[in-house]
This record gives structure tokens, C-alpha cells and sequence, in this order.
């Protein structure tokens, strides 16, 4: 199954390097992976995506938690929660397939950022099923290049993972 | 406040650490370090001679004492050798901490001499790590890595430190922290009290209990609360590999070692229990033997002081977290208090059966000597005859391979702390560095290194080092001119073609190789001449004794767990007979 792990990790040097070498160490799997620091200089806030079986995803906290570095784990697909993506694509725009491009990304209410005589480059948010959705949608059209930044997420309501 | 430089402040604070002897082998990157040590008397430096040995003696002092092992290594090469020492000591979870000199900070990443990322090597074997960025910072790091490395479930950690923060003409206010706190690291120090009460339920229910123990019994020094709950219990005690001294080797209650080689009665029970307390032991692979088989009726309860080890291969079905000292007096206390009691029948009957068990042994209760074989000695008699002339009371350390198992099954260690062996990661060449770093920690202790010609020559050079600082290790080599366990596996497995285990007439005369560092060679090859010299041996105090006894070259070790697709319960007992 999958799950989003939300860490909140000391902002050291190597830090980020110990949790991504527990997963490869251990066999765990990384979907995605992003992180920054938060408002506490100290600390950056790591999300990352990962799937397997109960015992694998307990396992993957209990070693997070045990990492010096990561001061806290949460769990976000335990309870209802928000996840959002970022997507920049740019795809092939030309004569009649510019209209069908920008419908597209009107219905997916993504933007378009940059524009040239052959080709947009869109941008949409959301949770990844949408972005998966949104490249399907325009199935016909040439994507040129495509990045994601991984999922960020967070509880909903007043439940906050902070220090 | 005192001015030091760098190189000052890191002997000073490994004193305030509670440092006494510090294992190592100097190098550029580590030079400025080793000019405070040659200024000072308060922390002794060990010079060995390969930086393997160095952790392997620092290891060994922390495992026989119970306190943080050192080691001072220098960058590159330095570090590197350093490594396999370090990954033993993380599979086995002892306390050290390992200092390694680094290129100065601007040269980082540029592919200096000697330059490693040492941080980057050891990542995935240690506890934790630190580069040192600035030499303010060298004290709280040094004070943090000795925290780290020997609190909760201890483990090796690396500090990294670039030359130039080392610097003599660089003085910075030496501070060493009286506490430290860091806020990402607390490790848990009681267990849960409604697990606590669950687990004492089941306990009182069981009609076939069997205690588990592990190292964590050892490491946790709650072996004297792992006595107590087994007597009031009356339930039988198997230790592990690692465990073993945590429950005495002579007392009725103990059942043997558990595992690939573990007694026929201890993997028996364990197959038949209906309740498993597991103390600080991590259901390892060498236990369990295939885990879809393992136990089938047992209901387990795990403690152990790191939330990892409980349901990683095997699922607990009261976890408990915590100390295993502390969770132990809790049972204890509880126990008293319960309103439920045992069905002393049942534990009756199920020793009657254990005891029967017992009775048909897969290990020798006499000696193993046939006199129909003539003069031949066979290994097991050696551990024998070393246990008897020792009175059981030796700090044993040992290699890796049949030697280790043997020693393991006929050494009956009655205390913790007295049987040093890589059990983790294997590592042969630990055995003669680990007994060095015992004995330096206990002087005037008997101090075995119980070996093979195959492992010994992994480590050998370090004969030197007990010359030069007299550490006067008894080494009992076990001389089968094979790679034993290798040889074992080919007989049993591959036809008995024996792929690079033979040494053929490649090896040297261990004796004169002994005298030839000032130490005493005493060369065994008969039966009826064994128990006189090993009393030689220990009669010399003062000197380095390499027995290097010739043993049956055929013998095998048994009981041995029938893999893969085995069960606990599945091993050959000899050659020719299974259960």
C-alpha cells in the first residue's frame, strides 16, 4: 500500500543522506522524496512516498525514528490529510493543437507558464492521481520534458507535526 | 577558560570521556593528534599493527568491561582499515567510538592524499557519525559520540576531524559538556506497563515456557534480573551466540545454546513451547532457521530495547520496549503480586520431556575421545580440557568457524562479559586483537584466544603488539590445516570438493613463528599429552603462549540445523544421524 511519511529531520550535513541510505540499505523502496527547511532553520521537513506491507511500512518508521538525525515520523495516509504535487511539463504546441492543449489545462485548472511558437510549458498542482490524470488527458500531444517535485503533505486540522 | 588547540582538546576530552587506553595506529591527517598524546600520560595510546586490530581491541575492552571502546585512526587508508572492525562491532551492537583524522577542510573533495569520505564508507555500519567542522566544536562532539555510542542499543560512531582543525597554533576555550541532551535522540528507559501485565498473564499461563536470552542480557547487565525471573519461573534458559554468560553454563535450568549450532534439547523446546520470552536477542537467521516454521505454537513475547529488532522477522505478540535490566525487575516485582498463578504440573511434566531431550544429546556430555582412533585429539576435548584448567573462569575470545562453535558448546561460561566473539558479522582475525584489548582492560585475568590456522593468520601481526606492551593472551589454536566450517559445508553440501579451503603444506611453524616475537610456542599433537600442556600454558602468566594443537581434521560440528526449509527442531546430530 502506499504511504506518505512526513519527517521532521535535523538540518545537518549528511542527514538527508542517512535516510536515503536506509532505504537502499534495508530494500525499502523510495516513490518520492522531497524536503527543504521549515520556518526553524534547524530543521527541514522531509516527505516521501513509499508502499509495502504493513510489517515493511512499520519497520521503515521504527528505522527512521531510530536514525540520530530525525527528530520526528509521522504517518499522513493514517488519517485524512492533504497531498499536493507539482508538475512542470512541456509539451509540443503547434497550429490546432494549441487550443486543445490550453482547454486541457483549464479543465485540470493548471497554468500556463511560459509559451513559445511550438510549445507551453504547464504547470499543475494537485495530488499525484490528478498530475497521473492530467498526462493521460493529453495523451495525443507531444511532452517534451516532464518533472515532478514529489508529494509534500500534511494532517488536516490542528494535528501539526512540530517539535 | 583554558586555551588547547584542536589536537589537545581531542585527548583531553576523550579523558573527560573516561578514556583510559586508546587503540590506534598514527598518520598525517591524525599527526597533530598524536603530538597532544606523546604530551600527556592521562589517556594511553596502544600502537597495534593494522587499524583492524585496533577496533577489534577496542571492541574487545568494551565488551569485557562494559565501557565505551576508542580508537584513533588516521584518514584514507587509515580509516578504511578500520572499517571491518567498525561493522563488527555495529552487527553486535558494542560501544566505541572511532576517531579518524581527515584532509584539511579546504581539500575536502578534492581527491587529496589520504582522503576518504569516511563518513560516506562507515554510514551504513555505525551507531552515528560526525565531521568536525571547527575546532570549538571538537569537545561537545567527542562528549556526544561517547553518549551516543554507549547508551540505548550501543553501537559504534565516527568522528571525523580535518587536520586543520586539529592545528597547534589554533587555541580555542576547552569546555567538556557535564550533560548532554539532544533533543532527536531518547532512548526509551522503561517498558509499558500494560504490555508488562500482559506479558506476565502469559507468562503464569504457560504449560511450555522457554527463556530466549540474547546479548542485549549481556550488553543491559540484567543478567542477575534474567536469573531471578528464570527461578521464580522455574523455566528453562537458552542463550544465544551472544548471550551466552548471561544465564550460568553449569546450572540445571540452562538448556544449552540455541540455533544452527545450538543443543539438540534447547532447539527442540523451542520448536514445542507454547510461550517464548525473548530477552535482547533479535530472532537472528542463525537462530531460527526458517521463519515460516519457526515455533509454530509459540506465543512470543520480545523485549528489547530497540523498537527495530521486535517483529522484524518474527512477529511479537507482546512487544515490549525497553531496557532489558529494567523490564526484567518489572516482571520480577509483578510476578510477586500476580493474582494468577502457574500450573506447576504442566511445567513439571514439560521438564520431565526437556530432560528426556537431554538425555539423547546431539553434543557430548563425555569426552569426545575414541581411544579405538588412536592418539588423535579431537577439538571439542581441547575447549574441554581449557575449560577444566581455566576453572571456567577465562575471558574466551574467539575467531570464526568450527573453533568458534566448539568453544561456544563446551566452554560453559557462568558469567556475562567472558565470551568475546564476533557473532554479527563474523569477522575472523577478531579473536587475537579482541583478547588483547580484554586483557588490557583486566589485568592478571587468564585471557584465551581460541582460534583456527585459518583465522589466526588474519590478524597474526599483531603478536607484535602483545610484545611490545606485554598482554600476555593464551592462544589455542586449533590446528585442522583447513578452513573447518568451509570444509564442513563442502562435505555436506558440495561432494566434499574442497574449493580453496586446504592449506596443504603452505603453513608455517606456529611455534617458531611465536618465539620468533619473543613469545612461548608449545606445539600439541597428542591425546594423552593435551591437559598436561594447556596447564603449561596457564601456569606461564606472564608470557604470549601459542598452543597450536593438532586436531581431527575430519570432525564436523553438531548439532547442525538441516537448511534451507529446516524447522528448529530439524538438525543433523552426526554425520550420518537426523532428527
Amino acid at each position: 500500500m502506499r504511504r506518505i511519511l512526513s519527517v521532521l529531520l535535523e538540518n545537518e550535513p549528511g542527514s538527508l543522506s542517512r535516510v536515503v541510505g536506509l532505504f537502499s540499505q534495508r530494500g525499502y523502496n523510495i516513490d518520492t522524496l522531497t524536503v527543504a527547511p521549515t520556518e526553524d532553520q534547524t530543521l527541514s521537513r522531509l516527505t516521501l512516498t513509499t508502499h509495502g506491507n504493513d510489517r515493511v511500512i512499520e519497520q521503515i518508521t521504527k528505522n527512521l525514528n531510530k536514525l540520530i538525525d530525525v527528530v520526528k515520523v509521522v504517518d499522513l495516509t493514517e488519517g485524512p490529510h492533504i497531498e499536493r504535487e507539482l508538475m512542470l511539463l512541456k509539451v509540443k504546441a503547434n497550429d490546432l493543437q494549441r487550443a486543445e492543449i490550453k482547454r486541457c489545462v483549464d479543465i485540470f485548472r493548471g497554468q500556463i507558464v511560459d509559451v513559445n511558437a511550438h510549445a507551453y510549458t504547464v504547470q499543475i498542482v494537485g495530488n499525484s492521481d490528478k498530475l497521473d490524470a492530467f498526462i493521460q488527458a493529453i495523451g495525443d500531444a507531444d511532452i517534451l520534458e516532464l518533472v515532478r517535485t514529489g508529494v509534500s503533505g500534511l494532517a488536516r486540522g490542528e494535528k501539526s507535526l512540530r517539535l | 577558560m583554558e586555551l588547547l588547540s584542536g589536537g589537545e582538546i581531542v585527548v583531553r576530552a576523550l579523558k573527560d570521556a573516561g578514556v583510559k587506553y586508546l587503540w590506534g595506529y598514527p598518520g598525517g591527517a591524525a599527526l597533530h593528534i598524536y603530538d597532544a598524546l606523546f604530551q600527556q600520560s592521562d589517556v594511553q595510546h596502544i600502537l597495534v599493527r593494522h587499524e583492524q586490530a585496533a577496533t577489534h581491541a577496542a571492541d574487545g575492552h568494551a565488551r569485557s568491561t562494559g565501557e565505551v571502546g576508542a580508537v584513533l585512526v588516521t584518514s584514507g587508508p587509515g580509516a578504511t582499515n578500520a572499517i571491518t572492525g567498525i561493522a563488527t562491532a555495529y552487527m553486535d551492537s558494542i560501544p566505541m567510538v572511532v576517531i579518524s583524522g581527515q584532509v584539511p577542510r579546504e581539500k575536502i573533495g578534492d581527491d587529496a592524499f589520504q582522503e576518504t569520505d569516511m563518513v560516506g564508507i562507515s554510514r551504513p555500519i555505525v551507531k552515528h557519525s560526525f565531521l568536525v567542522k571547527d575546532a570549538t566544536e571538537i569537545a561537545a562532539t567527542i562528549a556526544k559520540a561517547f553518549f551516543i555510542a554507549g547508551s540505548g542499543r550501543p553501537g559504534p560512531v565516527v568522528v571525523d576531524i580535518p587536520k586543520d582543525v586539529t592545528a597547534p597554533n589554533h587555541r580555542v576555550p576547552y569546555e567538556y559538556p557535564e550533560k548532554i541532551k539532544i533533543r532527536s535522540y531518547q532512548p526509551t528507559v522503561k517498558g509499558h506497563a500494560g504490555q508488562i501485565k500482559r506479558a506476565i498473564k502469559t507468562l503464569l499461563g504457560a504449560k511450555r515456557p522457554v527463556i530466549y536470552s540474547g546479548g542485549g542480557v549481556v550488553l543491559g547487565d540484567a543478567s542477575s534480573q534474567l536469573i531471578e525471573l528464570a527461578r521464580s519461573l522455574n523455566a528453562p534458559v537458552t542463550n544465544t551466540l551472544m548471550g551466552l554468560g548471561a544465564y550460568p553454563g553449569t546450572d540445571d535450568q540452562f538448556i544449552g545454546m540455541l540455533g544452527m549450532h545450538g543443543t539438540f534439547e534447547a532447539n527442540t523446546a523451542m520448536h514445542h513451547a507454547d510461550v517464548i520470552l525473548a530477552v535482547g536477542a533479535r530472532f537472528d537467521d542463525r537462530v531460527t532457521n526458517t521463519t515460516d516454521k519457526f515455533c509454530p505454537s509459540a506465543k512470543i513475547i520480545h523485549i528489547d530495547i530497540d523498537p527495530t529488532s521486535i517483529s522484524k522477522t518474527i512477529a511479537a505478540d507482546i512487544p515490549i520496549v525497553g531496557p532489558c535490566d529494567r523490564v526484567l525487575q518489572e516482571l520480577i516485582d509483578q510476578l510477586g503480586c500476580s493474582d494468577d498463578s502457574q500450573d506447576e504440573s504442566a511445567i513439571t511434566e514439560w521438564w520431565t520431556q526437556i530432560n528426556e531431550w537431554r538425555d539423547r544429546h546431539g553434543i557430548y556430555t563425555k569426552p569426545r575421545h575414541d581411544a579405538s582412533e588412536g592418539n588423535i585429539i579431537k577439538p571439542q576435548d581441547v575447549i574441554r580440557s581449557l575449560f577444566n584448567v581455566t576453572g571456567g573462569d577465562a575471558f574466551v575470545t574467539s575467531d570464526v568457524g568450527q573453533h568458534q562453535m566448539f568453544a561456544a558448546q563446551y566452554y560453559l561460561f557462568n558469567k556475562p562479559r567472558r565470551w568475546i566473539n564476533s557473532g554479527g558479522l563474523g569477522t575472523m582475525g577478531f579473536g587475537l586483537p579482541a583478547a588483547m584489548g580484554v586483557q588490557l582492560a583486566n589485568p592478571g585475568a587468564d585471557v584465551a584466544c581460541v582460534t583456527g590456522e585459518g583465522s589466526i593468520q588474519m590478524c597474526i601481526q599483531e603478536l607484535s603488539t602483545c610484545t611490545q606492551y606485554g598482554l600476555p593472551v593464551k592462544i589455542i589454536n586449533l590446528n585442522n590445516q583447513a578452513l573447518g566450517m568451509v570444509r564442513q559445508w563442502q562435505d555436506m553440501q558440495y561432494s566434499s570438493r574442497y574449493s580453496s579451503s586446504i592449506y596443504e603444506d603452505s603453513l608455517p611453524d606456529f611455534v617458531k613463528l611465536a618465539e620468533s616475537y619473543g613469545h612461548v610456542g608449545i606445539k600439541v599433537t597428542h591425546f594423552d599429552e593435551l591437559e598436561e600442556k594447556m596447564a603449561e600454558c596457564f601456569s606461564l602468566k606472564d608470557r604470549v603462549v601459542f598452543m597450536d594443537i593438532c586436531v581431527d581434521r575430519s570432525e564436523h560440528v553438531y548439532p547442525m540445523h538441516v537448511a534451507p526449509n529446516g524447522s528448529m527442531r530439524d538438525m543433523w546430530l552426526s554425520k550420518t544421524e537426523r532428527t
